[in-house]
C-alpha cells in the first residue's frame, strides 16, 4: 500500500501543482513535505526553451492573432514546468481577473498578461493590483479607456472593488465613483487608432501590435476624492493603497486561495450571504497577508502548511478543472519533451470539457466544482484521461509499464497490478468499491506481464472518479 | 398552443465564420451590388430569382426548391445593435442573445431547461460535434454533444471488442446512479450515469432508424443524418444543432463559397427528403444563421467581416416567404462600409421559442421583440 508520507505529497502536487509522477512523488518526498512546499514557492530559474526559440520554429504556438495560440503555449507550458505552483497561480490569477478574447480580441495583450500574472503570481498583491490597473488588456476588458475626467465610466472601478479586492458589502456605490475617478487618464497608448483595429479585426497585412499603458495626466479628475473613509487627492496608486489595508481584502484573498486549494466555495456573487466553510482558515490566511505586508507567497507557505489543508478530509474534495485535468495528464504522458504541434489538439480538448483558457464566460470567470460537470463535458473528460494514460506509446506511459513488468510477475495478484498502476499515475488513492471494480477488470483480462493488460488496467485507472478529482 | 407543440423539433444550423449574405441572396436587380463587387459579383444569368430584384446564389439549386414550395423563409437584414465583428464575440452575441452585456447562458440551452425543466431526458438537447457551442450551455440543461453518432460514447477508443465490454460494466459500477459519499462523488455518479445512459440509448437509434435516403459524404450531411436518426428514434430530443462551415471566405470567395452552398444544399435536400419518409417534416423546423454578413465592396477574390446577414428558416410548416427588410447598398446608408441591420435577430429567436416551441420567450431573449409570421399563431 502507499507510502503515507507519499500521499501527503501527491495531494500537494495535485493541489500545488497539476499532479507529479511516482518518480517525481518520490524524489520530493525524500526532500520531505515542508522542503517541497519551499521549492515549490521558490523555484528558482525555470529550466525552459526561451520564447524566442518557441516563436522561431513553432509559430502555431505564438501567434498571436487568433485566441488559440496564447493558451495553447500556456498549456504547453503548465504541461512542462519545472516551476508548477507558479504557473498555478497564474492560473488562479486569470480565473479571478478574468479577461476574454471575445471582447479584448486581441492575442498578444492577453498573452502579454499572462506573463504580467506569472511574474507576481506569488508577490506582493499591491504591485499585482497596480500591474493589473495598468494592464492593457484589463483596460480594454473593462473599458477604462472610456473613462475620463468629467465623463467617469465606473467599469473597472466597480469590479476592482467587487471582484477583485473586496466584495460586495464592503462599500458603497459613491466608493466605486471615487475609485473610477481616481482611475480616469489611465488607459492605452494609441488608443482610438488600436480599438478600431481590432474591433475591426483587419487580419492583414501586420496583424496584431503590442498594446502599452499610457497615463495621461490631462485627462485624470486630480480633484478630491473621499474613498472608504479616507479623504485626498487620491490618484489609482492611492486606492490601490487603501485597497490593500483594508480587512475585507484579506478576506477575499484568502477565500480565494481556500476555494482554490483547499475546497471549493461557491461562486462570488453568493460570499456575501454564505459564510466560509472554514472561518478559522479565512482567519489564519488574513493574518498571513497582513503579517507578510500583503505577500501572497507568505499566504500560501502558511496555507500548505495547515492542518486544514494536510487533513485527510481536504483529499480528493475538489474537481479539477479541465485545463488542470489536460495539463496533469500531458505531464504524466510526457508527449510533450519539446514544443509540437499536437498541443492545438490537447488544448480543444480542455475546451470541449468548457474552459478555453484566455476566453472565460465572463468577468466572474468559470464556475468551478460540480459545475464543471455535466454528461457531455464528463464523457469528454474520461475518454481523454483514459485514452491518452492507455496509450503505451507516450514515453510517460510506457515508462510505467516497463517498471511495472520489472516489479511484478506473472504469478501476481491482480490487486497488486491495480496498486502499481495507482502509484505510477500519481498515488491516487481510491475507495474500496473503485479498487474492487478495478482488480475485477484486472482479473478479467491478461497476465500481469502482458504490456498491453497493464495499459488496459491504467486506461481504467484513470477512467475513475478519483481521477477526475483533485 | 403548448399541448401541441409537444412533439415540435427545432435543428438549428450555424453557418461559422460569416456567410456573406449578399452572395448568399444576391440583390441582382440592383446595380450597386455589381458596382460593390467587381472581383465576386454573382452575375445576373446566374442566380436563381425569388423576385424581380433578389435571388439565390446558384449553388442553392435545393433550398430554392424549398423556396418554390412555399417552405422556405428568408430573414433579410438580420443583425444587432452596433454591430461587432470579431467572430468569438459576435457568435457570443448570437449564442447568449445579449448584444448589450456579456452574457452566460445560452439561449437553446435556456430553452432545454424550460422544456424539461427537471432534466429528465438527457437528449432533450444534442449538439452534433465536439465541445458544447455556449447556445447550449446552461445551468441544469442536460445536453449531449455527439462527434460521431456511430462510435457516440464512452471508451469509444478501445478496439478489442472484449476488453471494451469489461471496461464498460466497470465504468457502469464506478459511476453509478446511486450517488456517493460527498457532493462530488453524486455529480459524478449523477453525470456519468447519464451519460451512459444517454450513449446506451443513442446507440440505439441507428438501429431503429430506416431511410431510403442516401445522404451525400460531407460532415453537414454526416450530422443532419445523425439528427434524422435521433428524432426518428423517438427518443424525446427536441432541439438539435449542428455546424457547417468555415465561411470566413477573405479570399477565394466564389469557388469556396459556391461549394459550402452546394454542400449545404444537397444535405438539406437529403435532411428534408428524410425527414418527410420518417414523417417528421411538419413538425421540424430548421433555422440556419451565420455571425455575421460581409463587407459589401469585395476585396479583389473575397470580402472582409461585415454586419447585415441573411438568415432562413425552413420546415414543413413554415410560411414561406421573405421577411424584414433587404438593406440599403446605397452609400449614405452603409454603417461603416458593412450593410445597416433592419431586424434584430432576436425577433426571430422569439417567434421560433413562442409560436413552435410554446416557450415565454422574453426571459430568454431579454426582452419583447417584435415576431414574424412564418410560424402561424
Amino acid at each position: 500500500m502507499l507510502d503515507a508520507n507519499v500521499e501527503l505529497i501527491a495531494h500537494l502536487m495535485r493541489r500545488a501543482g497539476f499532479g507529479a509522477s511516482r518518480e517525481e512523488l518520490e524524489a520530493r518526498a525524500a526532500r520531505g513535505y515542508q522542503a517541497t512546499v519551499e521549492d515549490l514557492l521558490n523555484p528558482g530559474d525555470e529550466r525552459r526553451l526561451s520564447d524566442y526559440l518557441i516563436r522561431r520554429f513553432h509559430p502555431e504556438l505564438s501567434g498571436m492573432m487568433g485566441p488559440l495560440a496564447p493558451g495553447e503555449n500556456w498549456l504547453y507550458r503548465m504541461a512542462t514546468t519545472t516551476a508548477p505552483l507558479q504557473e498555478k497561480m497564474t492560473l488562479f490569477w486569470h480565473g479571478i481577473f478574468a479577461t476574454g478574447y471575445n471582447k479584448v480580441i486581441h492575442g498578444k495583450a492577453l498573452s502579454d498578461q499572462t506573463r504580467m500574472f506569472r511574474k507576481h503570481a506569488m508577490g506582493n498583491f499591491r504591485t499585482l493590483l497596480l500591474e493589473l490597473s495598468r494592464d492593457p488588456a484589463m483596460i480594454i476588458w473593462l473599458d477604462n479607456q472610456d473613462n475620463h475626467k468629467g465623463a467617469i465610466n465606473e467599469n473597472y472601478g466597480r469590479e476592482l472593488l467587487e471582484l477583485f479586492s473586496m466584495g460586495v458589502g464592503n462599500y458603497t456605490e459613491q466608493d466605486i465613483k471615487e475609485c473610477a475617478r481616481a482611475f480616469t487618464g489611465w488607459t492605452i497608448a494609441n488608443r482610438e487608432y488600436m480599438e478600431l483595429r481590432s474591433q475591426r479585426d483587419s487580419d492583414w497585412p501586420y496583424g496584431r501590435i503590442s498594446w502599452h499603458f499610457e497615463y495621461h495626466p490631462e485627462d485624470h479628475d486630480d480633484g478630491e476624492k473621499e474613498f472608504l473613509g479616507e479623504r485626498g487627492n487620491f490618484n489609482g496608486e492611492d486606492i490601490v493603497d487603501i485597497i490593500c489595508r483594508q480587512p475585507a481584502t484579506a478576506r477575499f484573498i484568502s477565500r480565494h486561495l481556500y476555494s482554490f486549494f483547499v475546497a471549493d466555495e461557491p461562486p462570488v456573487p453568493e460570499w456575501p450571504y454564505t459564510p466560509p466553510a472554514d472561518e478559522e482558515a479565512i482567519e489564519e490566511l488574513s493574518q498571513a497577508y497582513f503579517d507578510g505586508d500583503y505577500n501572497i507567497g507568505a499566504m500560501l507557505r502558511v496555507l500548505f502548511n495547515s492542518d486544514f489543508f494536510k487533513a485527510e478530509e481536504a483529499r480528493y474534495r475538489k474537481v479539477k478543472s479541465p485545463v488542470e485535468l489536460v495539463a496533469g495528464v500531458l505531464r504524466l504522458t510526457r508527449e510533450f519533451d519539446r514544443p509540437r504541434y499536437e498541443i492545438l489538439e490537447r488544448f480543444s480538448q480542455a475546451s470541449y470539457m468548457g474552459q478555453i483558457l484566455n476566453n472565460p464566460p465572463s468577468v466572474e470567470g468559470w464556475h468551478t466544482g460540480t459545475d464543471w460537470l455535466n454528461s457531455g463535458t464528463l464523457v469528454e473528460r474520461i475518454n481523454f484521461a483514459s485514452k491518452q494514460i492507455g496509450d503505451a506509446t507516450k514515453p510517460g506511459i510506457r515508462g510505467m509499464v516497463d517498471r511495472i513488468c520489472a516489479e511484478l510477475s506473472d504469478t501476481t495478484s491482480p490487486e497488486r497490478l491495480v496498486d502499481a498502476c495507482l502509484e505510477e499515475v500519481g498515488a491516487l488513492g481510491v475507495d474500496e468499491d473503485t479498487r474492487r471494480v478495478l482488480v475485477d477488470f484486472s482479473s478479467r483480462g491478461g497476465d500481469n506481464t502482458d504490456r498491453q493488460h497493464i495499459a488496459d488496467v491504467l486506461q481504467m485507472v484513470a477512467a475513475t472518479q478519483e481521477f477526475q478529482r483533485a | 398552443m403548448v399541448s401541441t407543440s409537444k412533439e415540435r423539433n427545432l435543428v438549428v444550423i450555424e453557418l461559422v465564420g460569416g456567410n456573406d449574405g449578399l452572395n448568399t441572396v444576391v440583390p441582382y436587380g440592383n446595380g450597386l451590388y455589381y458596382d460593390n463587387r467587381p472581383g465576386i459579383g454573382i452575375p445576373q444569368q446566374e442566380v436563381l430569382p425569388i423576385d424581380d430584384t433578389l435571388g439565390f446564389n446558384p449553388s442553392m439549386r435545393e433550398m430554392k426548391a424549398l423556396w418554390d414550395r412555399g417552405e422556405l423563409a428568408v430573414i433579410k437584414g438580420i443583425g444587432y445593435p452596433q454591430p461587432n465583428r470579431s467572430h468569438f464575440r459576435s457568435r457570443d452575441i448570437w449564442y447568449t442573445a445579449e448584444p448589450e452585456t456579456i452574457g452566460s447562458q445560452g439561449w437553446l440551452g435556456a430553452a432545454i431547461r424550460d422544456l424539461d425543466p427537471r432534466g429528465e431526458n438527457v437528449l432533450t438537447g444534442v449538439n452534433f460535434g465536439r465541445g458544447l457551442p455556449r447556445a447550449f450551455v446552461c445551468r441544469g440543461a442536460p445536453v449531449a454533444s455527439v462527434g460521431n453518432l456511430e462510435t457516440y460514447g464512452l471508451l469509444p477508443d478501445i478496439d478489442d471488442e472484449n476488453v471494451r465490454l469489461h471496461a464498460l460494466d466497470a465504468l457502469g459500477r464506478m459511476y453509478g446512479p446511486e450517488g456517493g459519499r460527498d457532493v462530488v462523488a453524486q455529480a459524478l455518479s449523477e453525470n456519468g450515469a447519464q451519460a451512459l445512459m444517454g450513449a446506451d440509448i443513442l446507440r440505439t437509434a441507428p438501429e431503429l432508424y430506416s431511410s431510403t435516403v442516401e445522404y451525400g459524404d460531407t460532415p453537414i450531411a454526416t450530422s443532419l443524418k445523425g439528427a434524422a436518426q435521433v428524432m426518428s428514434a423517438g427518443l424525446g430530443a427536441r432541439i438539435l444543432y449542428a455546424q457547417h462551415g468555415n465561411f470566413d471566405t477573405h479570399s477565394n470567395e466564389l469557388q469556396t463559397h459556391a461549394k459550402l452552398w452546394q454542400d449545404f444544399s444537397a444535405a438539406i435536400s437529403d435532411f428534408t427528403d428524410d425527414l418527410k419518409e420518417q414523417g417528421l417534416w411538419q413538425d421540424t423546423l430548421i433555422f440556419v444563421w451565420s455571425e455575421f454578413g460581409r463587407r459589401v465592396r469585395d476585396n479583389g477574390t473575397g470580402c472582409d467581416h461585415g454586419s447585415g446577414g441573411a438568415a432562413f428558416v425552413l420546415g414543413g410548416s413554415v410560411q414561406g416567404g421573405q421577411y424584414g427588410q433587404y438593406p440599403s447598398l446605397r452609400e449614405a446608408d452603409l454603417s461603416e462600409g458593412d450593410l445597416a441591420y433592419t431586424t434584430d435577430f432576436r425577433s426571430t429567436y422569439a417567434t421560433i421559442l413562442d409560436r413552435w416551441l410554446g416557450l415565454d420567450p422574453d426571459p430568454i431573449v431579454h426582452g419583447q421583440f417584435e415576431q414574424f409570421g412564418f410560424v402561424a399563431q
